[in-house]
């Protein structure tokens, strides 16, 4: 039935913490790796080793560079560049012009104030009232009334990819090999895996990540320790206006020192009134420098 | 998004199609009025050809369909969500439709249907006398425009593509398919000598072709006025201007594939003329000129449905064509 279940109690998914991923891609690997195996899979790809490898992943980690006004801004930044490309002169000549100061003292390259670079991992946000399932003809997309996650029954699927084009956050992808929709199951035969080690049964994308940017849990429950994060972080959904409610929430940056300002001398450590031998004597100048 | 073939192909024979049995119906309802007229018997054969035709767009549409599936084996599927699904509830109305068309076609070959309820007494089969009857020219009526209905609003209910998720789309698609059909029952009277209805039917031509035009060049209007603000796929926007410096792959995956396509838009302007002119005006100045000179008609019919096809084809490519999927501004699209 692709009518939606009630409002469900539990809502498993994940909370993405942006200000520490680094963008390694751990994740998605890990993600591909579990999935080809796993109940869900194979996730085969056409053309893996050539030219122009295609395939589907449920993960997909983008890198984006934030010119900021709000965070970190010193006053100096100024209004941020929009507009067409510039080439690299272009931009080094504009920074000794704009009020875009280098916040790193004394470097030939134009960095602006408060810009930041942040890496962007992008999955199912298991939808409370998700759209790909209603459109589905056939039945096969679903969403579970005891959990809340989105699945998709591969043996039911017609592969008419209507879900795929009713999804904003581009969570399904088509398996041309297969033939079908498929997408993040939030590892479902992980979470629920009594084969496994307790703490072995999370998402493969949690598991591998190591920076521990991914967490999850149940955001249905107000004091599950994902719910306290997105509480104390302020986690937010994405794409709140399009009314699908996504569960998964992303942790924004957190606000970033201003480096053009100089740093606080916090401790300094009092000089080395001890004479020393001339080795020694060279050695500390050259790590003073 | 992608403009596939099998797609546009489907949505146009099948919308013309539909148009058809809309005016097949239509044309059973006028029927009484027509017993008097000494071309009631072409009347019949008439709505029998465009019963026939309409039968053979449909089904070469929906087999079209049928090629875009991953798994096409599993189509039968696809009728069971009505609930909740606008394509399933196409996939029932389309085939519901098969039923009074069926029933109506075989009154026509079997002479049960012909100049109306008059006529229908005299068959002693009652399934005959039904399926002649008016009401089986209704339900097709309606349920060939049902199906048009559902048809389009698969598209209108998709929110993340704004060149979908409005109010000109259900509109165009029911006025394109009787406009089309109307060019298609042109060419039968044509190819059969009858013209019973051809004035009237020519009217409604040029009143369907300017309806169509005023349709998509507000739809057109709509697209190109920058609507409101794109969303914030990211909700980094808060931070700043977010700029996309790296992407998740080196190569083109199904998402970029199928909703970031580009080939060609910057031609959209030329091809909305090419639209309006030959799949719009064209039709009408050969329907002109079959009013003024009705001995013209016949070829004029042939061009007219050959422009307006050709021109309601392009305009089906540029619905997808033109048509932006949120999820590209994660790529770093500047509108969705």
């Amino acid at each position: 039935m692709t009518t939606l279940p009630p409002p469900t109690a539990r809502k498993l998914g994940l909370v993405i913490d942006l200000d520490i991923c680094v963008g390694c891609h751990a994740c998605a690997v890990a993600c591909k790796e579990w999935n080809d195996g796993g109940s869900f899979g194979p996730l085969p790809d056409s053309d893996p080793y050539g030219a122009e490898p295609d395939g589907v992943w449920f993960n997909r980690i983008h890198s984006y560079e934030v010119q900021g006004f709000g965070i970190g801004d010193s006053g100096i930044a100024g209004k941020p560049r929009v507009g067409k490309r510039e080439s690299g002169i272009e931009k080094a000549g504009a920074a000794h012009k704009s009020p875009c100061a280098s916040s790193i003292p004394h470097s030939p390259l134009p960095i602006p104030v408060a810009t930041q670079t942040v890496h962007f991992p992008r999955s199912c946000l298991h939808c409370e009232t998700p759209a790909c399932v209603t459109v589905c003809p056939t039945g096969a997309s679903y969403k579970r009334a005891e959990d809340g996650i989105v699945l998709v029954d591969e043996d039911k699927c017609i592969g008419c990819q209507l879900c795929a084009w009713a999804c904003p956050y581009g969570a399904r992808e088509f398996s041309a090999k297969r033939g079908v929709m498929q997408k993040c199951t939030l590892c479902v035969d992980r979470i629920y895996n009594e084969t496994l080690e307790p703490a072995d049964r999370q998402p493969a994308c949690v598991k591998a990540c190591p920076t521990r940017a991914r967490h999850f849990g149940d955001l249905g429950d107000e004091n599950s320790n994902v719910s306290k994060l997105v509480a104390e972080r302020g986690g937010y959904a994405l794409m709140p206006e399009l009314g699908y409610q996504p569960v998964n929430r992303y942790l924004p940056p957190r606000p970033r020192r201003d480096a053009s300002q100089p740093k606080p001398t916090s401790h300094p450590e009092p000089p080395d009134e001890m004479p020393m031998p001339p080795l020694l004597r060279w050695i500390d100048r050259v790590l003073s420098r | 998004m992608r403009p596939t073939f099998s797609i546009i192909f489907f949505t146009v024979a099948s919308g013309a199609g539909y148009g058809l049995w809309i005016l097949s119906g239509w044309l059973s309802l006028l029927a009484p009025r027509l017993a008097d007229d000494r071309n009631a018997w072409a009347a019949t054969d008439l709505v029998g050809a465009a019963l026939c035709a309409g039968f053979l767009l449909v089904s070469a549409g929906l087999f079209s369909s049928l090629a875009h599936l991953g798994q096409p084996q599993r189509a039968w599927r696809a009728l069971s969500q009505w609930r909740s699904s606008w394509l399933s509830r196409e996939g029932v109305a389309a085939l519901l439709c098969y039923i009074p068309a069926g029933a109506m076609l075989l009154a026509c070959t079997l002479g049960g249907w012909a100049t109306g309820d008059a006529i229908d007494t005299r068959s002693s089969n009652w399934l005959l006398r039904m399926a002649g009857s008016r009401g089986a020219g209704g339900i097709l009526l309606l349920l060939a425009i049902v199906t048009l209905f559902c048809t389009a609003n698969i598209y209108a209910s998709l929110k993340p593509i704004r060149a979908w998720h409005n109010r000109f789309v259900v509109p165009a698609y029911l006025v394109l398919g009787i406009y089309s059909g109307a060019l298609w029952l042109w060419l039968l009277i044509g190819m059969m000598q009858a013209s019973t209805t051809s004035s009237s039917l020519l009217i409604g031509i040029c009143a369907a072709a300017l309806a169509a035009g005023v349709l998509k060049l507000a739809y057109w209007q709509f697209l190109d006025k920058p609507g409101a603000a794109a969303p914030d796929a990211t909700g980094l926007g808060a931070l700043g201007t977010v700029r996309s410096v790296e992407q998740p792959h080196t190569e083109e995956n199904y998402l970029t594939h199928e909703m970031g396509f580009r080939l060609a838009r910057k031609h959209a302007h030329k091809l909305r003329a090419l639209v309006l002119a030959f799949g719009f005006g064209m039709p009408t100045l050969l329907a002109v000129l079959a009013l003024a000179l009705p001995s013209a008609g016949a070829w004029a019919s042939w061009l007219a449905v050959l422009f307006g096809m050709g021109g309601i084809f392009i305009e089906r490519w540029l619905f997808f064509a033109e048509a932006k999927h949120a999820v590209m501004l994660f790529y770093g699209a500047r509108s969705g």
